[in-house]
């Protein structure tokens, strides 16, 4: 029995864990983040909202113009989130390791998601403000590649993970690409693609707010009208609205699934 | 009879310098049951793969039914393949997928790609696949989804479609690897059956050293990726079988359940 094999584990996670916690304090002092003051930050900051930032009566008239920009924002949600689906679902087919037509035209169209995958919501919007400035497009758009970024890679690793072995057998029978695709590629894989799609359209509400906010679009326009404008009471209800939205839309999408497992 | 299937120094190289199999040469007449055993590595899926040319041969020459398969387009590799059933270890099925469906699948090869998708198939091929699985013992079972299933009756899904597209060769790699004794023998006796009153030739990948030598007609042995035995059950030694795994005397799982007879 070799007990230095169990020592130099055991050394190996405490070195890591050591490490870890030198590097986080080194970045500490450089950054000159004072801990103390963080914490003692948070009551004061509990202290404001609960004294400023509440929805009052006179801020329940703003209800219908919000709920007008929420709507808005939801289709501006559902309909980003349903064609990036589209698109992300075809160059996840093109990319992946199973269903790939061609090892260079996988890798392209595993480059391309990356690319806008990795640019930052906010910088697309930036980007989009100059061709379309403060319309819906802006924020459609710019939420409709983060969609598409993000879904290529998810439907990339559930089609490779899902549909493997089933694609084998139908290639070995002599199908076509595209009846292996539709007959096997697509009925393994629908049920995680509809949920990473149902995820995305959660997730899309909430970002099309910080959205909205660098574009003036939809629920996030409200929100920084009524907040550089000092009026807390309707900014707090536009949060309120949009809790209230996310959870309806992820409660009918918790739903949704349940049924279709 | 007539010689279905002929392999001459079939080779497969990955990379520089490793080789899967090489220098496989044998003939397989119509309606022969052939099991190939050998150690895990050996190259028994390999050789298997580059039958129906999931996996390209590096060397050699495969000859089915009179066509040189290495030499086929994209077009007449699929016609061939309809020709050729395969069955794998894990089944392969589209879980999701009814067991009718997954028995259907087996026509796509025949198929036009838009009859493909769409998965139109004919009056007739959906009374074939009703009638093989009776004969199957599945007709029950026949609108259920395939992942409610037991092992045994996934294999006889997956038997049912390779039977669908009318081959003339079943390719099953380790077909009750992952199957109790009972399922096994059901199996086993299914593809003993096909062999011998459908003329379908059978070649069969087996860990079982006792199956191959009580259900084939042939055993062939292989080792690091060649061939060292190929003859009839009965002319092989105990000392060739041990050639074959490499081991010695006492050491296979196989000595044990003799010394009981």
């Amino acid at each position: 029995m070799n007990n230095r094999f169990f020592l130099f584990r055991r050394f190996r996670t405490l070195s890591f864990i050591v490490l870890l916690v030198v590097i986080t304090y080194v970045f500490m002092i450089v950054t000159e983040y004072d801990v103390s003051k963080s914490f003692t930050a948070i009551p004061k900051a509990i202290e404001w909202g609960t004294t400023n930032f509440y929805p009052n009566a006179a801020s329940l008239e703003k209800l219908p113009d919000i709920l007008l920009k929420l709507r808005e924002t939801v289709l501006m949600s559902f309909a980003s989130a349903t064609l990036g689906a589209l698109f992300a679902l075809i160059f996840a087919i093109m990319g992946s390791e199973t269903t790939k037509i061609h090892p260079i035209l996988s890798r392209f169209t595993r480059m391309v998601a990356t690319i806008f995958r990795n640019i930052d919501l906010s910088v697309w919007s930036m980007i989009l403000l100059l061709s379309f400035s403060n319309s819906a497009y802006t924020g459609y758009f710019a939420l409709f590649f983060g969609t598409f970024g993000f879904l290529t890679r998810a439907y990339t690793e559930t089609i490779d993970e899902v549909s493997n072995s089933s694609v084998e057998a139908l290639r070995a029978t002599g199908a076509s690409y595209l009846s292996i695709v539709s007959q096997s590629v697509l009925p393994s894989s629908l049920p995680q693609l509809m949920s990473w799609l149902l995820f995305m359209i959660e997730n899309n509400i909430r970002n099309a707010t910080l959205v909205g906010i660098l574009t003036g679009t939809g629920i996030g326009f409200s929100f920084n009208l009524y907040y550089k404008s000092l009026n807390y009471p309707a900014a707090s209800l536009v949060v309120v609205v949009i809790i209230i939205a996310v959870l309806a839309v992820e409660y009918s999408s918790n739903y949704v699934r349940r049924v279709m497992m | 009879m007539s010689t279905l299937l002929s392999l001459s120094n079939v080779s497969k190289q990955y990379g520089k310098d490793t080789k899967a199999i090489s220098d496989i040469t044998f003939d397989v007449r119509k309606g022969e049951f052939v099991a190939i055993i050998g150690p895990s590595g050996a190259g028994k899926s390999t050789l298997l793969r580059c039958i129906n040319r999931m996996i390209d041969a590096t060397d050699g020459k495969v000859i089915f039914d009179n066509v040189d398969i290495n030499k086929v387009g994209k077009k007449n590799l699929r016609k061939i393949r309809t020709q050729i059933g395969m069955i794998f270890q894990h089944y392969n099925l589209v879980y999701r997928s009814t067991v009718i469906e997954n028995v259907l699948h087996g026509r796509l090869g025949y198929k036009s790609t838009v009859a493909g998708m769409l998965g139109m198939y004919s009056q007739q091929e959906k009374e074939q696949a009703v009638q093989i699985l009776k004969e199957l013992g599945l007709f029950e079972h026949m609108y259920k989804r395939t992942d409610q299933l037991s092992g045994g009756q996934k294999q006889r899904v997956g038997i049912a479609r390779a039977l669908i597209q009318n081959p003339k060769l079943m390719l099953c790699d380790e077909p009750i690897a992952s199957l109790d004794p009972s399922a096994s023998k059901i199996i086993m006796d299914h593809l003993q059956d096909i062999a011998k009153n459908k003329g379908i030739t059978v070649i069969c990948n087996l860990h079982q050293v006792d199956v191959a030598l009580r259900y084939a007609d042939r055993v062939i042995g292989v080792n690091k990726g060649r061939i060292i035995f190929d003859g009839t059950p009965s002319s092989i030694s105990a000392e060739k079988i041990h050639e074959i795994y490499g081991s010695d005397f006492g050491d296979l799982i196989f000595d044990t359940g003799e010394s009981h007879e």
